[in-house]
């Protein structure tokens, strides 16, 4: 192992442990007004479309919960109306007592929704960037809410206002150069974290995979390169942690699981009913890691870590 | 020898506090609890998994052996740490309490306001607190005045491996304690263990240094091994006793002169 990859290992196990936590997407809705180059569920494409009752939320958590999870991420499009704040809260209100902490991965809102959000039980926000380069953020952002950069770029400022508690950051490999986007977010991250240093930050680092897009990305990154990536980000952002989704392969998935990445999700679907309602809804992007979450957690613990699925309490 | 520590009333022959984070697997926690010789285990209940017991951190420890001590690990404030401290209690795990109030992720130090603030309300609902803290001094008398059990000042920032960056402070502190002082977080090695108790530590905690090690088990014993030592150099120079001693330089006649 190289020395790179060897301090990372050694700065994470320090200040995370030997232990990998565990989450699951909950896909809520494909629904979206954003026309985005990359994304399966972008406003153009001839999709399958699908907003979940709160019923069928709870439908697909109970299945997720049966599976061991204690942690949701809950995943939508940008779509003012059928993903309203409203149906936000009321979603969250309905899982709030059977979870320990739950997460949004929906469209940037303003403080004050954020606020209300965290009274219903949210958590975690999740916004990525997508790509902190301008000229690349506007060629593929074409049309939507979505198309203004700075509105997004100031959402994980919104949400730690709010007193969120956790705030995911990431960048979408793919786009642009990914040395210069993974500096950016790193910059990004310490100046939040010194303004607001009781807010926990968190990274994640999405490869673009096929989808119903048909999008071929420009900027290419291979699996050593990633690899890389993570190990260097866990130097420059010791405390910080690493999420990792089931867009990577198990080969390098259990790889990665040593250099850096502290939470991963297993068994995604990634289209709104897909565990257990037999949705025909059309999903965000093909995974690759298709191994159910019992399969993960033996390969974690072959990896001599800890597969942890209860990190926090919802009374906090 | 009869050395025993004494707790709220409770007696502990091992001086050597364990935390349960960061272990490879259950397996390997409970085999270095046993190796660590260690009577006491802090377990945070944000980990503890009430609903789904299998793999939970709790399943593993032989709680007639051990006595569990639950931390309010994840409370940023005096509100949180109390809500945790009930349902730790509610749960029938323990009325006794380790206090952390850390609102700080980079550094996890911990908010002396919110910590005496908790405190004091959970001394008055009949908990037994012990109080993760900075190495400061007067905070340490302020939560003795308050009815907490022990005091457990900080080495350097959990997690750390950085040995004894406090050591002025915690001189005083164990110089002026009335109740038992922990020293708690920062100790990466077992000569930083044997350090704390020659120091005059009554018990120290360790966690990361054991559970992340190449061996956590042999680790844990090494560990052992330095706080008995350790204990045995504190008592040995006779400090044990230097509160009762007479000083050197007789103060009668001085004063009043």
């Amino acid at each position: 192992m190289s020395e790179l990859f060897a301090q990372a290992q050694a700065l994470t196990q320090q200040r995370f442990g030997r232990v990998m936590q565990l989450f699951a997407p909950l896909y809520i809705s494909n629904e979206c007004v954003d026309l985005c180059d990359y994304c399966g569920f972008s406003f153009s494409n001839q999709i399958a479309r699908k907003t979940l009752s709160v019923a069928e939320v709870q439908a697909e958590a109970a299945y997720l919960k049966k599976q061991g999870f204690q942690h949701l991420l809950l995943v939508s499009g940008e779509d003012p109306k059928a993903v309203s704040p409203d149906y936000l809260a009321q979603v969250l209100a309905g899982l709030r007592g059977d979870f320990s902490s739950l997460a949004l991965e929906v469209a940037p809102f303003e403080t004050e929704i954020y606020q209300r959000l965290k009274e219903h039980g949210l958590d975690r926000v999740v916004v990525y960037q997508e790509t902190y380069d301008r000229e690349a953020y506007a060629r593929v952002h074409r049309a939507g809410p979505k198309r203004n950069y700075a509105r997004r770029l100031e959402a994980p400022e919104r949400a730690a206002r709010a007193g969120i508690r956790q705030i995911g950051m990431g960048i979408l490999l793919g786009l642009s150069d990914w040395r210069q986007d993974a500096t950016a977010l790193i910059e990004h991250v310490k100046i939040l974290k010194k303004r607001y240093w009781q807010t926990e930050w968190t990274v994640s680092f999405p490869r673009l995979r096929p989808c119903a897009s048909g999008y071929n990305p420009p900027h290419l990154i291979t699996d050593e390169e990633y690899k890389e990536l993570i190990a260097t980000t866990r130097i420059a952002l010791p405390d910080v942690g690493i999420v990792l989704s089931t867009r990577e392969s198990p080969e390098l998935r259990d790889e990665l699981l040593e250099l850096g990445v502290t939470q991963m999700s297993a068994g995604s679907c990634t289209n709104p009913g897909g565990y257990s309602l037999a949705s025909e809804s059309t999903e965000q992007f093909e995974i690759a890691d298709h191994r159910d979450p019992a399969t993960v957690a033996a390969a974690i613990m072959k990896k001599g870590l800890e597969p942890v699925w209860k990190d926090w309490e919802s009374i906090l | 020898m009869n050395d025993l520590l004494i707790i709220a009333g409770k007696k502990f022959s091992s001086r050597l506090f364990l935390g349960t984070g960061k272990f490879p697997s259950g397996e390997v926690m409970a085999k270095a609890a046993a190796a660590s010789g260690t009577e006491m285990i802090t377990v945070a209940l944000r980990r503890v998994n009430l609903v789904r017991p299998e793999r939970d951190i709790l399943s593993f420890l032989d709680k007639a052996r051990f006595h569990l001590l639950p931390n309010t690990s994840g409370a940023r404030d005096a509100k949180e740490a109390i809500l945790l401290a009930r349902l730790a209690r509610e749960a029938g795990l323990s009325e006794w309490i380790k206090l952390e109030v850390i609102p700080d992720p980079q550094y996890l130090l911990p908010d002396p306001i919110e910590t005496l603030k908790a405190a004091e309300a959970l001394v008055r609902e009949g908990f037994i607190v012990l109080p993760y803290i900075q190495a400061d001094p007067v905070l340490a008398k302020r939560l003795t005045d308050v009815g907490c059990a022990t005091i457990m000042p900080l080495a350097a920032p959990i997690g750390s491996n950085r040995g004894i960056k406090t050591r002025e402070m915690l001189e005083i502190i164990i110089e002026q304690a009335t109740i038992p002082v922990v020293i708690d977080a920062g100790l990466g090695t077992p000569e930083h263990a044997r350090e704390a108790m020659a120091l005059g530590a009554d018990a120290v905690l360790v966690n990361t240094a054991i559970a992340t090690a190449a061996n956590p088990i042999l680790t844990a014993g090494q560990f052992k091994e330095a706080v008995v030592m350790g204990r045995g150099q504190f008592i040995s120079q006779g400090k044990k006793t230097e509160i009762f001693a007479q000083p050197s330089s007789p103060l009668a006649g001085v004063i009043g002169q």
